[in-house]
């Protein structure tokens, strides 16, 4: 049970959107923005894949299922490669672009100051460019902030993972901003 | 030095928003609706001494000293208490419920799973309302978010307490869509 009368059953973020609508709608502009606007040399799957790897580093069911399904959904490949990657990038089958992001993605996770000189020279090495590095980063961060909002208010989560491949294609359509109270 | 090629003399997170501007409109949105627009229950001075705090934890310099100044400037003649906050929120002049909702955000930024059930009954206890509650968790959240996008691409972070008090004023008054701090800091 949420650790607040939302007064609505939604799950996870959803649940919260409902209850307080105007904070919703920049959260959903940022989401919509850094994950689904097609004005990006990052594809759709691979930034879902960067939020999905850092919600699965802050263990928040709902946020790492949502958006695994939606890397899936985009990247063609079912729920255990997905999981696959988030246990070990390194050895998935992904660009060496991308496993330098997943590197960066980790480090924001654990805390701003963490990410290194050295991990960005890998990925401009890797043919990164500013704006992937920036948005890998705001990616990561967002996700900070997302898995927090979510597990800290104690929101519930379907426990069947089919539940979220089942949505995965219609809030790929629809987007972040019309979906909140479907 | 920054890790990716910003404008040169604009500091922190508006370095960002003029880099990335797609970006930088929904993350200004979100500030000025959490700590800026009217509240139910919580001073803007309330909300943005929460954002500092937060920002301190995650030692990020330039989030920190920024709310701070904006969160002395909403607070008038309390100003003082932001600086026994961010020491030690338990032995600040502010009122159980403030104490109670920092305790609170102190556990959104270890992690979100690190909120009790007892946190929240305290903060109930010591009046706190569901959207105080909700405001509280989302404020420590969002910073989790903008300290590590500010430090995360190592922004240029200014030395001089003083630009953070003249910016710390205009947000004060205008919000955050005024986007003339911009220049007024460079």
């Amino acid at each position: 049970m949420a650790h607040i009368e939302l007064n609505n059953d939604l799950p996870g973020i959803r649940g919260l959107m409902a209850y307080r609508p105007e904070l919703a709608e920049p959260l959903n502009a940022l989401a919509e923005t850094l994950l689904r606007d097609d004005n990006n040399t990052l594809t759709r799957g691979e930034r879902e894949l960067i939020g999905t790897y850092v919600s699965y580093l802050n263990d928040c069911f709902f946020c790492q299922n949502v958006h695994g399904a939606m890397a899936g959904h985009y990247l063609e490949c079912d729920i255990q490669q997905i999981d696959a990657v988030k246990q070990d990038f390194r050895s998935a089958e992904l660009t060496d672009k991308m496993k330098a992001l997943l590197a960066i993605a980790y480090s924001v996770q654990k805390g701003g100051k963490q990410v290194t000189e050295e991990q960005i020279a890998e990925a401009r090495e890797h043919g990164a460019t500013d704006t992937e590095i920036h948005d890998t980063v705001l990616i990561a961060a967002a996700f900070c902030m997302f898995n927090r909002y979510v597990d800290g208010l104690g929101t519930w989560a379907p426990q069947d993972r089919q539940f979220y491949i089942n949505r995965a294609p219609q809030r790929a359509l629809e987007g972040y901003q019309s979906s909140v109270f479907k | 030095m920054p890790h990716i090629t910003l404008p040169p003399n604009v500091p922190g997170i508006r370095s960002l928003f003029v880099f990335r501007p797609d970006t930088g409109g929904a993350l200004c949105d979100l500030a000025q609706t959490l700590l800026y627009n009217p509240h139910p229950t919580l001073s803007a001075g309330e909300r943005e001494t929460i954002a500092a705090y937060v920002s301190n934890l995650n030692t990020c310099k330039y989030c920190t000293n920024s709310h701070a100044a904006i969160a002395r400037h909403q607070l008038g003649e309390q100003a003082g208490i932001v600086k026994q906050v961010l020491a030690d929120p338990e032995t600040a002049p502010v009122s159980d419920k403030l104490k109670a909702l920092l305790k609170i955000a102190a556990r959104v930024q270890s992690g979100g799973k690190n909120v009790t059930e007892d946190d929240v009954a305290l903060a109930r206890a010591e009046g706190a309302t569901d959207i105080e509650i909700h405001d509280t968790v989302l404020i420590a959240a969002a910073f989790c978010m903008y300290n590590r996008y500010v430090d995360g691409l190592a922004t240029w972070q200014p030395e001089d307490g003083e630009l953070y008090d003249k910016m710390g004023e205009l947000r004060a008054r205008e919000g955050y869509h005024n986007s003339s701090s911009t220049q007024l800091i460079t």
